[in-house]
């Protein structure tokens, strides 16, 4: 090897080099507020969590978020009644007629609805379910909810469906199976761990959802007992607390997002457990 | 019938069966196609619905206002005064800013988990940038307001006083465009890196092992190969990003200041579009306040659909055929 | 080793969630206690909370959950119909009430103070006039060591900081208390901004409610606000003392509340909406709010309007007590008999509402 070539190799070694340390510079620049978020949560929050936090619902100084904690499992729950359904039926029908031009169509709207800002599905469930109802309400917290997990949850169902080899379908159908029961004992079914993954991560995207319940579930003090009244939630109420001087109430917010944080992460931890059991890596 | 049953199916002519069946299965057949069709286009509908609410609600103020809504910056719903450019104009620049500072950092995080990184540091890597992705943007607007927030003001701020300029002049309260660009970078990313991943990975290995193979150091592969060729798709992703945090809405509202100015200083307070409609919408008490606010949602929602579309056809196309990537890609599009 | 295969995680998780929701939706329907909603104004949402805790204990069969989201908010979520009542520190204009879609009456509950407030290390007492104050938030006058706020405070070592303005950033009756008071004392505010429950501060930062503004005050050296006097008591803020109209500088006191609130009784249009603000009286605190409830004056549900007319009349007796502890005044005899008459006007279903005249006591 001639010198020149000898250092020109060694200066691409130093460039792979400074290269390699930059990206892991990155990686470390990139978790640095990843830690300083949770670090901040978990011993803020630890410090606030009490018994009463879980059992007894906000009032004027203290106490704790038993309503809020109700009101979040609720709004997410019955979100997800709504949305994950007919999600996956849409994912369901786009991946079995992927060509089609409502199909195509229908595929786009989903993209474009997923990057649409979720406050202004807030705007839009006040305009038209809370005005129309005269009544804020846990139901319109969780419509909006469901509308911004619907094209997550069509989205991953129908790329997953479409995943699934065509081989299948039609040995199913030479089988005799009618289409649907292809559909949805096949192709379904063979998607199915990544599909219920994909939910969970939606799950865990709304649960933390705030902008859309603002003028929605609105906020409450009390325990929710219809759902045509409206509710607190986590979120909100951590917004809320947010924008005080009061030590207690920030306490509280902090308290709040270490239960907050802890269900998206076990959701996001299950989602990757539900697509592991399929695919041990 | 169970699909081990199936895993050896039987040849059939090549042809897909998804397009050729319709139109002649059973009537359970045909009803199991519109119920999805239902569904399908109930998704439709919902998207057709919420533009056409907005722009309902918007109508008076467009009348009202034209042009002058995005040309002025004048928001003075006392006097009956609305134009929208401090909201744009703040918008605009926190995203920018973020997308500054975030897209270097998510670009090395991509490569280190794709080509430089230790394989067995990739996996954890990989999943806490998804962690990152998974905390609520609430949570980063408490943390914000309460720690970074007077972590500005008290030692960053100063710091860049003493550098100087317009850039860093004007009162320090922590509170602003600063703040706010900062929390929407941590918040854009993991979307930009884990999408720009998925592009790498897009990238087909005989380019790699070609270049590799050649004498090519790993970075000189990145640079001289794997990066020509996933250049669509990183842009996509970033412009993925830039839609998100133009959408962004309870973080920045915790920290930007709410004010709607365009000053040029980072330190100044600023206001965004989203923030500005979770703000005054529930209290706009006259009908073209309302209006106003909702033409502003309105110009959100056809910037964001911009740049989401622009968006999904780049990163679509450098990566065809990958669902898992695309997949990502759909769950990070929103915000919150 | 698995413990718990995420399949059967996933079922625990939801049959416990739903049961969980299901079991909050249904475990008091029925004969439980009526919800009744109301949104609106921050200043009186310390004493509201109150009444709404011990209004529980007094009548079981009613919750009141009331959410302070400026008094703009109020207004509007009463005129759409969506909370059963609203409230506000600045009555709504004709032309508000003229396009609201329901007729709404206004109702005085209680007094309170907008005071300025501010956060410059060491110095606790500050006197300024009212054009002074419109300067500073107008940002006319930018520094803590102006000779103009030098004027009016000799003897008190102002730092030569800039001066951060905190305003609100959501529709306000603490707003337009403070820029009505304002506009009356300074031709140069009212020319630059006005007055309004969202007017456009030309210099500041914005924040939400007077919690908000209340926060950011507190957090920011050299920050002046403006809000509700139990917001800056709660916080540990100074009070800044401003001249009033007959010229002498009054602590907020539930007395000189009290006298801004009598001086304006002369003159209370039949509807109910006046302002007490930059009251003449010499003893009377110059920047005093009236806080109102907004109600439907005729109700499409009676038994949640029974149920709002009963909290009302009680907050307009039994409440009053509790005022002066979180720093509010009772309102004067004479304008509680003037609520009581607007609240006997309410009407459910086009027939009257039956509320007794004493402690809210239960209608037949």
């Amino acid at each position: 090897m001639t010198p020149e070539l000898e250092s020109a190799y060694s200066g691409r070694k130093l460039a792979a080099r400074a290269a390699k340390t930059a990206s892991s510079v990155a990686v470390g620049l990139a978790l640095l507020p990843l830690f300083a978020v949770l670090a901040y949560v978990a011993s803020q929050g630890a410090r606030a969590l009490s018994v009463a936090f879980f059992t007894e619902p906000i009032g004027v100084r203290g106490a704790g978020m038993a309503n809020a904690i109700v009101g979040t499992i609720e709004l997410v729950f019955l979100a997800s009644a709504m949305g994950i359904p007919l999600g996956i039926a849409a994912g369901l029908y786009l991946a079995e007629y992927a060509s089609t031009p409502l199909a195509r169509a229908v595929r786009f709207s989903a993209d474009v609805l997923a990057g649409v800002p979720s406050i202004l599905v807030g705007v839009v469930v006040y305009a038209v379910v809370v005005v129309w109802m005269k009544q804020f309400s846990a139901f319109a917290g969780a419509a909006a909810l469901a509308i911004v997990m619907l094209p997550l949850v069509t989205r991953t169902t129908d790329e997953l469906a479409r995943a699934v080899p065509d081989s299948l379908r039609e040995a199913a159908l030479a089988l005799g199976a009618p289409r649907w029961r292809t559909a949805i004992f096949v192709v379904l079914r063979t998607a199915a761990p990544g599909i219920r993954s994909g939910c969970l991560l939606a799950v865990a995207r709304v649960s933390g959802e705030t902008a859309p319940l603002l003028f929605t579930a609105y906020n409450s003090r009390f325990f929710n007992e219809s759902l045509f009244d409206p509710t607190s939630t986590l979120q909100v109420q951590i917004f809320t607390y947010t924008m005080t001087p009061n030590d207690d109430w920030h306490a509280q917010a902090w308290a709040a997002a270490l239960v907050l944080v802890a269900l998206v992460v076990v959701l996001n931890v299950l989602a990757r457990r539900v697509l592991a059991e399929r695919e041990p890596a | 019938m169970t699909q081990r049953a199936l895993s050896t199916p039987p040849r059939l002519p090549p042809r897909s069966l998804r397009a050729s069946v319709e139109g002649n299965g059973s009537s359970v057949d045909r009803a199991f196609g519109a119920v999805g069709a239902g569904a399908a286009g109930a998704l439709g509908l919902v998207l057709v619905g919420v533009a056409a609410s907005v722009a309902r609600i918007a109508w008076p103020s467009i009348q009202a206002t034209g042009l002058s809504f995005v040309t002025t910056s004048v928001w003075d719903p006392s006097r009956g005064t609305y134009g929208a450019l401090a909201f744009v104009f703040g918008t605009l620049v926190t995203s920018f800013i973020a997308l500054l500072l975030a897209v270097p950092v998510a670009l090395g995080v991509a490569v280190f988990l794709t080509d430089l990184g230790p394989r067995r540091l990739q996996r954890p890597v990989s999943s806490l940038v998804e962690l990152l992705a998974a905390i609520p943007s609430v949570v980063y607007g408490l943390w914000a307001a309460l720690v970074l927030a007077p972590i500005l003001r008290t030692t960053v701020q100063p710091a860049l006083a003493a550098v100087g300029g317009p850039l860093f002049s004007g009162p320090n309260v922590g509170f602003g465009i600063l703040c706010a660009s900062l929390v929407l970078a941590i918040m854009l990313l993991p979307t930009i890196a884990s999408v720009s991943r998925d592009v790498l990975r897009a990238v087909p290995a005989d380019l790699r092992e070609g270049a590799l193979a050649l004498g090519a150091t790993p970075w000189d592969a990145l640079r001289l190969v794997v990066f020509p060729h996933a250049r669509r798709g990183i842009f996509g992703a970033v412009l993925l990003g830039f839609g998100r945090a133009i959408g962004e809405t309870m973080a920045v509202a915790a920290v930007v200041g709410s004010r709607a100015d365009i000053s040029p200083s980072l330190f100044a307070p600023g206001y965004t579009m989203s923030s500005v409609i979770a703000n005054e919408f529930p209290a706009a008490s006259s009908e073209l306040h309302v209006a106003a606010l909702a033409e502003v949602g309105l110009l959100l929602f056809v910037v964001t659909v911009a740049f989401n579309v622009a968006a999904r056809v780049l990163v679509a196309r450098s990566r065809e055929g990958s669902p898992r990537a695309s997949q990502a890609g759909a769950g990070s599009g929103g915000a919150a | 080793m698995k413990l718990l295969s995420p399949r059967v995680a996933i079922a625990i998780g939801i049959v416990a969630s739903g049961a969980l929701a299901a079991a909050s939706s249904c475990s008091r329907a029925g004969d439980g206690p009526r919800v009744i909603d109301g949104a609106g104004a921050t200043l009186p949402f310390p004493l509201y909370a109150r009444w709404s805790s011990e209004f529980a204990r007094v009548d079981t069969t009613v919750r009141v959950n009331y959410q302070p989201l400026g008094s703009g908010a109020g207004m509007r979520q009463t005129a759409d119909g969506v909370v059963d009542f609203g409230a506000t520190d600045e009555p709504m204009t004709d032309e508000q009430l003229a396009r609201s879609p329901i007729p709404l009456v206004h109702v005085p509950m209680t007094i309170g103070a907008v005071v300025v407030t501010y956060n410059v290390p060491g110095v606790t007492e500050l006197k300024l006039t009212p054009d002074v104050v419109a300067d500073v938030f107008r940002g006319a006058v930018r520094r803590w060591d102006d000779p103009r706020l030098r004027g009016t405070n000799p003897g008190v070592a102002l730092p030569s900081t800039p001066i951060t303005v905190v305003h609100r950033a959501d529709g306000s009756g603490t707003s337009a208390t403070f820029t009505t008071f304002l506009s009356q004392n300074s031709e140069a505010w009212r020319a630059d901004v006005g007055a309004g429950v969202a007017p456009r501060f030309p210099v500041g930062v914005g924040a939400r409610g007077n919690d908000g503004v209340t926060a950011y005050v507190k957090a920011t050296p050299y920050a002046i606000g403006y809000v509700e006097l139990a917001y800056a008591r709660q916080a540990n803020l100074p009070v800044l003392l401003v001249k009033n109209r007959a010229g002498s500088y009054v602590v907020p006191t539930l007395g000189s509340l009290d006298r801004a609130a009598r001086s304006a009784l002369k003159s209370v249009p039949d509807d109910l909406r006046f302002s007490i603000v930059d009251s003449e009286d010499e003893g009377a605190y110059p920047i005093a709010a009236l806080s109102f409830l907004i109600l439907p004056r005729d109700s499409k549900q009676r038994a949640r309007a029974e149920a709002l007319a009963r909290f009302v009349w009680w907050g307009l007796h039994d409440g009053q007590r509790f005022a002066a502890e979180l720093d509010y005044a009772p309102l004067p005899p004479e304008l509680v008999a003037r609520a009581e008459r607007a609240v006997r006007g309410l009407r459910a279903e086009g027939k009257p509402i039956v509320v007794g005249d004493g402690a809210g006591a239960p209608s037949p």
